[in-house]
């Protein structure tokens, strides 16, 4: 295993997946486990492979080798819409809100409520401040454009967007990257909330401080390969970080290594 | 962090009492603040709406001061032009001339409306003119030379614009072309086809009691054919309002006041019926009217309320977002294409009907510019994403009343077109300045 055991069964689980890019080996043999109710952090310096990854498994491009199983079995996922019909969701970083369609809009976007063929606009409506309010999401109205929304309010509702499916897994790319302390907080507190709904979250994040702070595991690539799957309650930020740039993996360790555990 | 205990879904049942003027009526990216009272514990900088005639102005002069101008400019360019040419000559204010003035607008009307679709876009459609010149040949040519049945021969000419839509929403969508140079190279090959079509002669004369001139030609002289419409169509307006409100009511979610509807309903009712009076001051109700108010309030339903038109929306906003939203994106720019050509061939039948002859020159001359700006001068935004119908009816005012306008006074073509032009400038000068104030704004 290289995942340490954990009570729930992975939902979404990628064994030796492989991707290449012309001359690039992009990701080698990744295993990477999401059980249900549980933060999986993806980190790794730029060009570890995560985005590639994640990519694989939002259907947007394929792995050239490997499996992706989804609740034990293997699935193929060959367009992005075959990721959402499973109900894995992605919150990419730069959101893809229409700006000129209110909240309600967007929420809905792709999958609109009809009545009688027509849109309901008054169920929407409803459904939206029932999902923002169980999240805890404070957005001044629904019927306002996104593009009067801060930044941080844009990414808890491209966040919301995401759970209108009844996804089962939400891969966020980097959804603090671009807010300040107080949105941060409060994005984190969304994972959080998405956690406790006992969806899997993968979380890919250069951000140590919001690593530690809401994930239970914590996967580290390394040139597009497994560098080790942390428990983050039993590891400090030191031992990760050094697992990311590498400080773990080098000649004098991979030494040490062979002379205490013999050759492998 | 944020505190749990204080969620606004808690007082969401109770906002549900305070009527709130949440649903907007303007469009889908129509902003809309919330009642004071109705906010829950947010943000001390939101902007928050009073209740009652203090609120509106409020609200009006916030709209004003962050670029969401909607109608008012051209409604005040309406009546600036009004005001101009009834006080220069008094028979443009006659009964018959804006009778006669609410017929000729809805040729470039219709064009204009199918402009709006593709404007949503974000696009723009070059080719209207010479498409609807085309159709309307289509339909002269089997009519007349070809003794054609005068249906068949109107279906033809429609299935002919949604085909042209069909040729360049392809290349645009499928092949990836600009727009911008498809519709530039249609606007040349339809034209040229359109000519191939008439033949040698040139001119084809229509025959004057065929189904094409007489949606143009007809009117209902009895006095209760206008005054009934106004009645029905203010009636439709407050019943679709009491309901929708009655809805959101019992769903809980803001709805807007009675007071809010009554006055909307009585400002539409005066409109009406002043319109309504008006024209049977003169002849009575041009069918050519009713339909070109029909074909634009369908048309608005199709873009506010179905999901088809929250796609349009979608793409002129964010194309990525669309896409990753699963919208197909090359099917819905193909079928846009389509509904502004076959409005182009139906612009062209009306047009063709105006003058009672399908010729060499008909779709050419200033009509494509008069389509699009009769688009932009409404209210349509050339960057894409809002828009209404509505804009065509109003801009084809603007444009037509400054046509009849100078023509009362005895103008030449020259000055026509220099003012015409202007217009068409200012308007989009207005455009892009509320673009740049919204953006400032941040609204846009």
């Amino acid at each position: 295993m290289t995942v340490p055991p954990t009570a729930a069964a992975p939902v979404l689980a990628l064994r030796g997946i492989s991707k290449r890019f012309g001359a690039v080996q992009a990701l080698t043999d990744i295993e990477l486990e999401v059980p249900a109710g549980q933060v999986v952090a993806l980190v790794g310096d730029n060009g570890a492979g995560k985005s590639t990854l994640v990519k694989s498994v939002a259907g947007v491009n394929q792995p050239d080798d490997g499996v992706i199983e989804w609740q034990g079995r293997p699935v193929a996922i060959h367009r992005p819409q075959d990721a959402q019909h499973l109900g894995i969701a992605t919150v990419y970083q730069d959101l893809a809100l229409c700006d000129n369609l209110d909240v309600v809009g967007n929420l809905f976007l792709g999958r609109e409520i009809r009545r009688f063929g027509v849109l309901d606009e008054v169920e929407m409506e409803k459904r939206s401040r029932e999902l923002l309010s169980t999240l805890s999401i404070r957005i001044p109205s629904v019927r306002i454009p996104i593009a009067s929304l801060s930044g941080g309010q844009r990414q808890t509702v491209a966040i919301a967007r995401s759970l209108i499916g009844e996804p089962k897994v939400v891969i966020l790319d980097e959804p603090t990257a671009a807010l300040g302390v107080e949105q941060t907080a409060q994005v984190l507190d969304l994972v959080e909330r998405l956690r406790d709904r006992g969806l899997g979250v993968i979380l890919i994040s250069h951000n140590m401080a919001d690593v530690m702070a809401v994930a239970d595991q914590v996967a580290v690539l390394r040139l597009g390969r497994n560098n080790g799957v942390f428990d983050r309650r039993s590891t400090t930020q030191e031992q990760i970080i050094s697992a990311i740039t590498g400080a773990t993996d080098n000649a004098v360790t991979r030494r040490k290594a062979r002379g205490t555990e013999g050759n492998e | 962090m944020s505190s749990d205990h204080n969620t606004p879904g808690d007082d969401g049942f109770h906002r549900a009492d305070l009527p709130e003027d949440s649903m907007s009526r303007d469009g889908v990216n129509a902003p809309v603040p919330v009642a004071a009272e109705a906010t829950p514990v947010v943000d001390p900088r939101l902007i928050v709406r009073e209740q009652g005639v203090a609120g509106y102005l409020g609200e009006f002069r916030r709209r004003i001061g962050s670029g969401e101008l909607g109608s008012l400019p051209v409604v005040l360019a309406l009546i600036v032009i009004w005001a101009v040419f009834g006080s220069l000559n008094s028979s443009f204010l006659s009964a018959q001339n804006l009778s006669n003035l609410s017929q000729q607008i809805v040729g470039t009307g219709m064009i204009a409306i199918g402009v709006v679709f593709v404007l949503l876009l974000g696009e723009i459609d070059l080719s209207v003119g010479s498409v609807s010149g085309l159709c309307a040949a289509i339909f002269a040519v089997l009519n007349v030379t070809h003794g054609v049945n005068q249906w068949v021969a109107l279906i033809s000419a429609l299935v002919g614009g949604a085909l042209v839509g069909l040729i360049q929403g392809l290349f645009f969508a499928k092949v990836g072309v600009p727009a911008f140079v498809v519709t530039l190279a249609g606007n040349l090959a339809w034209n040229g086809v359109m000519l191939q079509i008439l033949g040698a002669n040139g001119t084809v004369n229509l025959s004057g009691n065929d189904i094409v001139s007489r949606l143009y030609s007809t009117i209902y002289g009895q006095q209760i054919a206008a005054y009934g419409l106004a009645a029905v169509g203010v009636l439709l307006y407050l019943g679709s309002m009491l309901y929708d409100a009655n809805r959101r009511r019992r769903a809980g979610v803001p709805y807007r006041p009675p007071v809010d509807i009554a006055v909307r309903t009585v400002l539409l009712a005066v409109v009406s019926f002043v319109v309504a009076y008006t024209l049977n001051q003169y002849k009575g109700l041009p069918l050519a009217l009713l339909v070109f108010l029909i074909f634009i309030v369908v048309l608005d339903f199709v873009l506010r309320r179905t999901t088809y038109g929250r796609r349009i929306f979608a793409l002129g906003g964010n194309i990525e977002g669309a896409r990753r939203a699963g919208i197909n994106v090359s099917w819905t720019r193909i079928s846009v294409f389509m509904i502004c050509s076959t409005m182009a061939a139906v612009g062209g039948l009306f047009l063709a009907a105006q003058i009672q002859s399908a010729s060499q020159t008909s779709g050419g001359g200033n009509l494509l510019m008069n389509s699009i700006a009769a688009a932009v001068i409404g209210g349509t935004s050339l960057f894409g994403g809002r828009g209404k119908t509505w804009s065509a009816l109003l801009g084809a005012l603007v444009i037509g009343s400054i046509q009849s306008g100078m023509n009362i006074q005895g103008l030449s073509n020259a000055i026509q077109f220099i003012v015409t032009g202007a217009v068409l400038l200012a308007a989009v000068v207005i455009d892009s300045l509320s673009r740049r104030t919204q953006l400032a704004a941040g609204r846009a």
